[in-house]
């Protein structure tokens, strides 16, 4: 506990770190995040007292809140958890590993900042060097790439369980990175744990040089990540939330109605050009409001009310493009669109069919027109594919209703990425990572 | 909400307290992401309603849609589901809270519901607490509700800590934790079929102990049983049972006097307060930070009965 902490009004710069956990089942994703919490001291009494089974704790069973998920033993869906240190506050998405909840796994890690794959030593042939890993852990990595989750960290768990502790963690390093490397996935770290025992998660000291390890325990770590950085240095863009009406009145000159929203890339000050999609009209910023309606200038990842210097039609779902010497600053509003889709639902996608897709607040009518290739998740071959599975990531290209301004997910993670929606059942069915 | 709290520490944090300007990121970042969630309910919906007990959580709520409105603009109604058997000092500030915002406040009665016959107790002392469900799912089918704004925190509950921030409802209210629709983003699909309807949760990843910060930097009213006051109780089961016309001592129970506080407040029958000199919310702040036992485990009778009652509530329609 520091001083910051306890005082409700001195500063306090520390930032939340997202964090998911992944792995396949039972490699012990649940009770590291118990590790994680009881060793730090964040759990309360009753809680602890509540997770005592034939009369030991089980650590899983704090995170596992669902009566099925205690009735199979397994996790269905994220559970969030909340725990600090002196460094740094957290919040945990305890993704699921079975490869039927990917979608839940998919969910966890749009918003994570931070992965830590769990890699469950006892489950792999470890003291072959050239070993195999499992493919949920394969999967998982090249998920938490796709969804350019900033640092991913792999740990090696249940090393306490095999004979070699060394040799094994030594050639699933070696496999770890080899996978990676390939698949250009960047690690951050490989840390040797034991989630049942509690060695190398928060505290070091009993078991320093185990596995011939001797970095920092797996908490150092996640102390150190950095948050998700927001995407200032491209042209500023931003889609229109809500619209602030001020009724009763006729007058529709200059400030009488606010755009507030999010600022998705860039930043916005008084005096920007900016041009609105999809009609194409061109304004100035007469005003910006931070979301306390302090007059300001705004930068991306937070909520802005714009005011424009003249009455143009702007609704919910319109965007306010940056205009630089009177042409639009890069982005290019189009009606085609080719993507990376991790598809969700448990119906099958197939080419032909007519979706919803939402971007920013803009909800417009996609049709698939073909399926590009679907990826092997073991190999990472690019497959043909007539159609894609539940679960599966494939390459797909859209046509849409109304021209979208759109920028590769690598660039702008905002710009970048809309979900599919079943027009009949409703259910959102894709997670669309624009190429 | 670390367990060990040192006195030298917590002296120094309150001589420093008046001396530090009101900074705290973490406190911004959850201010933000509520604003934007309560802005897009009333974007994305027709008849959205925000619940408004009274209780700190949904004070904490209104305080971010003033911001994210401005006073006197909150474009939904607050809604309050009463059973009857609340604190007086929570209801007469609810009113009083909303007449100063110049809200519109509908509170639909439990006692209706069981003077039409939809609410049935097993037995007259029975907690009204869970029949809430009923009452709530008709001012729905009344009012057309398409979005209920509530005030749950994933810090509270195993069951809440697994559901969405926007969680669908189907036509007879009811929780699907196995189905639950993929929240990726801040895409949220917000499209509904006929008779469905959202429960929406935007403090969502606030804790006890970051409400309590909000409070204190917001200067934000609340009721006064948050804070100490003398209070006839009983000690049952190391629950400190309030002593009221509802609750009245048990044979061979001695009632006492203790200097108490609510950490949450909700129906009579089922919310017990704990001991506690705090008088402010700073003071509030370091005994959160203090606290071995959770705010329900300390103060809920009706948590305790299964390790899921309160998933199969919310499979019932509960929020």
């Amino acid at each position: 506990m520091t001083v910051a902490e306890l005082s409700p009004t001195a500063q306090d710069t520390r930032s939340a770190l997202r964090l998911i956990t992944c792995g396949s089942v039972d490699d012990g994703k649940s009770t590291l995040i118990g590790r994680l919490l009881v060793d730090s001291k964040a759990v309360l009494q009753d809680h602890l007292a509540g997770v005592q089974r034939h009369g030991q704790t089980d650590l899983a069973l704090l995170t596992d809140g669902l009566s099925a998920e205690r009735e199979q033993g397994i996790t269905i869906d994220v559970a969030y958890r909340y725990f600090s240190t002196e460094a740094r506050k957290f919040i945990i998405g305890d993704a699921p590993g079975h490869e039927q909840y990917t979608r839940n796994m998919v969910t966890a890690a749009s918003s994570a900042d931070a992965a830590v794959v769990l890699v469950d030593a006892t489950k792999l042939n470890w003291a072959d060097a050239a070993l195999q890993l499992l493919p949920q852990t394969r999967r998982h990595s090249l998920l938490l790439k796709l969804l350019r989750v900033p640092s991913i960290v792999f740990a090696v768990n249940k090393l306490d369980a095999v004979e070699d502790s060394a040799v094994a963690f030594r050639h699933i390093t070696d496999a770890l990175q080899a996978f990676a490397a390939q698949a250009e996935i960047p690690v951050t770290a490989v840390v040797p744990v034991s989630a049942l025992k509690g060695w190398n998660v928060v505290d070091a000291s009993e078991h320093a040089g185990w596995c011939d390890y001797n970095g920092p325990t797996l908490l150092e770590i996640l102390e150190g990540l950095p948050v998700t950085p927001s995407d200032t240095a491209l042209p500023f863009a931003f889609a229109v939330q809500w619209v602030e009406k001020f009724s009763g009145s006729s007058d529709t000159s200059q400030g009488r109605r606010v755009f507030w929203g999010r600022v998705a890339t860039g930043s916005v000050q008084p005096g920007q050009s900016v041009r609105i999609m999809p009609n194409g009209q061109t304004a100035v910023v007469a005003q910006v409001l931070n979301h306390v309606r302090n007059p300001q200038a705004v930068t991306a990842g937070h909520s802005a009310g714009i005011v424009l210097d003249r009455e143009v039609d702007v609704s919910r779902g319109d965007w306010l493009l940056a205009v630089e010497d009177g042409s639009p600053a890069t982005l290019e509003a189009k009606r085609e669109i080719r993507a990376t889709v991790a598809w969700l639902d448990d119906e099958t996608l197939v080419p032909g069919r007519v979706y919803w897709a939402l971007h920013g607040h803009r909800w417009v009518k996609a049709k698939i027109k073909r399926i590009v290739h679907r990826l092997d998740i073991h190999t990472l071959a690019e497959e043909d594919a007539q159609q894609l599975e539940p679960n599966a990531i494939g390459h797909i290209e859209l046509a849409l209703q109304e021209p979208l301004a759109t920028l590769p997910f690598e660039r702008s993670r905002t710009l970048g990425s809309l979900v599919l929606v079943d027009t009949a059942s409703h259910r959102t069915s894709g997670a669309l990572l624009v190429l | 909400m670390n367990a060990r709290t040192e006195n030298a520490v917590i002296q120094t944090a309150l001589q420093q307290a008046h001396d530090h300007h009101l900074s705290n990121a973490h406190l911004d970042a959850l201010e933000e992401e509520t604003i934007f969630i309560l802005r897009e309910v009333a974007a994305a919906f027709e008849r959205p309603a925000l619940l408004f007990s009274g209780g700190k959580d949904s004070l904490v709520m209104l305080k971010c849609a003033e911001k994210a409105f401005g006073v006197g603009r909150i474009p939904y109604p607050l809604l309050m589901i009463d059973t009857g058997h609340n604190f007086p000092e929570v209801t007469d500030f609810r009113d009083q809270r909303a007449k100063e915002l110049g809200a519109e406040l509908i509170v639909r009665n439990v006692e209706d519901s069981m003077a039409r016959g939809t609410v049935r107790l097993a037995h007259p002392g029975e907690s009204r607490n869970v029949h809430q469900s009923v009452t709530l799912l008709e001012a729905i089918e009344e009012f057309r509700f398409d979005a209920l704004i509530g005030g749950a925190r994933r810090d509270e509950e195993k069951a809440r800590a697994k559901e969405r921030i926007f969680s669908h409802r189907d036509s007879f209210g009811q929780w699907q934790p196995k189905a639950q629709r993929p929240e990726l983003w801040t895409l949220f699909n917000t499209r509904l079929q006929q008779g469905e309807h959202f429960r929406v949760f935007p403090i969502s990843n606030w804790t006890e102990l970051d409400v309590w910060q909000y409070i204190a930097r917001e200067n934000i009213a609340l009721p006064s049983i948050y804070y100490t006051h003398q209070r006839e109780v009983v000690d049952r089961r190391g629950l400190l049972v309030p002593v009221t016309e509802l609750t009245p001592p048990r044979d061979g129970e001695t009632v006492q006097v203790r200097d108490v506080r609510f950490r949450t407040v909700g129906d009579i029958t089922c919310t017990c307060p704990v001991e506690s000199l705090a008088a402010t919310p700073d003071d509030i702040v370091i005994e959160t930070l203090a606290a071995e036992v959770s705010e329900r485990g300390a103060t809920r009778m009706d948590d305790k009965t299964s390790d899921a009652s309160m998933e199969k509530r919310k499979k019932d329609g509960y929020f």
